[in-house]
């Protein structure tokens, strides 16, 4: 499983997409935001924080759809269903991968962008800490439906449509906890369920992902 | 038939037989029953007293929403069945069930709007009954896109009934989150029928539509399954003519 991980890491970071064009994705995305609803930072304020949630979602998104395709289509992924690993691991390793080249760098990059939307400081302490809970959800799901899709030439519109109502709780929760921090509520009770639907999407979304490939690969 | 229940009808022809003596008094039921509920729920209800005619939509609107929600989860049960037992009329039934799941959806918002705008003065708020019905719609679309999206009719019965499963566990979490969303933010919104039971004059109308509504999807189903069927048969047959 480590191997699989440390591999598509490395892949991901040596082909030069992965975490640079998702980062690229996710400052253009938030700048456009400010074209289209102006440059006052009341508006922008109170934007911002799904703003910023849903743009990380949708980096999340555009990187989705080569998960599982290279490999099937080279034929990795039946050496690698083949092998001693349950495809389970192999699974989660995958969206382990992803994470590490999207969630993580946008993750840590989200507090520097908040700035352009005029979200208050006291806020991005909040967005890091919901986006390091909630962006684990988000490559697990989105493992599902890459697993789902992965048979699918062009699936990329299609898998959005699968992951984004999927994404819907993730979201709700993430946004709410910047949000409420924006406003000076408690963000906790927000934060405690982004975390929630995480690790109910750990629990799942292995499974899921590998009965999904093994349809896939029969 | 040696085995019972509905493993008898994984075999296509039982349930062909079934299907066939079936959906003719099934349609016909529906069909009275729709004609007696309409008849009585439009012509013969009085008036509501703070409502007036457009009271009268909620007898289309409220068995939409639920059949909406129910056809939903008779997806979710005919596909843990159709994956578990590999009993490929039950993946046809979660297949048949999406587009009329989806069309009751769309009947409920549409209905939903046209009451909401002379009610609350807007064809849509985000309320979180609304919401979430929007997004019970999400899910019939990527389950739909999904089965369009693969060729092979037994991997997309796999394939679909994984998402179903799997998206049925976000779909009834997003229920709950879009209730914490909105009363958190949007403070009280409007209420539907909220306190005070429904005047049996009401009532008991409402209840024939509903019944109604059940028959049809009933209907709608066995015709659904029918019809789907009868396409995989017609493609097994082209494919040994053109291969054969």
């Amino acid at each position: 499983m480590r191997t699989l991980f440390l591999r598509d890491v490395t892949l991901a970071l040596r082909l030069g997409g992965g975490a640079g064009q998702s980062l690229g994705f996710f400052l253009i995305a938030v700048s456009l935001i400010a074209f289209g609803v102006g440059p006052e930072p009341e508006r922008l304020e109170a934007v911002a924080p799904g703003a910023l949630w849903v743009f990380a979602m949708l980096a999340c998104l555009l990187s989705l759809d080569r998960l599982f395709q290279a490999d099937y289509e080279d034929g990795s992924l039946d050496l690698i269903a083949l092998g001693p690993a349950p495809l389970e691991t192999a699974a989660l390793a995958k969206a382990a991968a992803h994470w590490a080249t999207t969630g993580l760098p946008l993750t840590l990059a989200a507090p520097l962008l908040a700035p352009l939307l005029s979200l208050p400081l006291e806020a991005a302490p909040v967005l890091v800490l919901s986006l390091a809970l909630g962006a684990p959800a988000l490559s697990l799901i989105g493992a599902v439906g890459a697993a789902l899709t992965v048979g699918v030439r062009r699936g990329g519109l299609l898998l959005s449509v699968l992951v984004l109502p999927l994404y819907i709780p993730t979201l709700i929760f993430g946004a709410l906890a910047v949000r409420a921090a924006a406003e000076g509520f408690d963000p906790w009770p927000s934060l405690a369920l982004t975390g929630a639907v995480s690790l109910g999407a750990l629990a799942l979304a292995p499974f899921a992902a590998a009965a999904a490939l093994r349809a896939n690969l029969s | 038939m040696a085995s019972t229940g509905i493993w008898t009808f994984a075999n296509p022809y039982n349930f062909m037989r079934l299907s066939e003596r079936l959906l003719p008094p099934v349609a016909i039921a529906a069909a009275t029953v729709f004609a007696v509920g309409l008849a009585w729920s439009l012509f013969f209800t009085p008036d509501d007293y703070q409502q007036g005619l457009t009271v009268k939509i909620l007898f289309i609107h409220v068995p939409a929403a639920i059949l909406a929600i129910n056809t939903y989860m008779v997806m979710v049960v005919a596909s843990l069945i159709g994956l578990i037992r590999s009993h490929p009329v039950s993946h046809l039934v979660a297949k048949s069930c999406a587009p009329i799941g989806a069309a009751f959806t769309v009947i409920a918002i549409a209905t939903g709007a046209l009451w909401g705008k002379p009610m609350w003065g807007a064809w849509w708020v985000w309320d979180a009954r609304l919401t979430s019905v929007l997004v019970l719609l999400f899910f019939y679309m990527g389950y739909m896109a999904l089965w369009e999206a693969i060729e092979d009719p037994v991997k997309a019965a796999e394939l679909s009934a994984i998402l179903c499963l799997f998206g049925s566990v976000f779909a009834f979490l997003s229920r709950y989150a879009v209730m914490i969303w909105n009363t958190l933010h949007q403070g009280t919104s409007v209420g539907v029928t909220a306190g005070g039971a429904l005047h049996d004059s009401f009532f008991y109308p409402l209840a024939v539509m509903i019944l109604a509504h059940y028959l049809l999807f009933i209907a709608l189903l066995l015709l659904g399954v029918r019809t789907e069927i009868m396409a995989r048969r017609a493609r097994s047959l082209r494919l040994r003519e053109s291969f054969g």
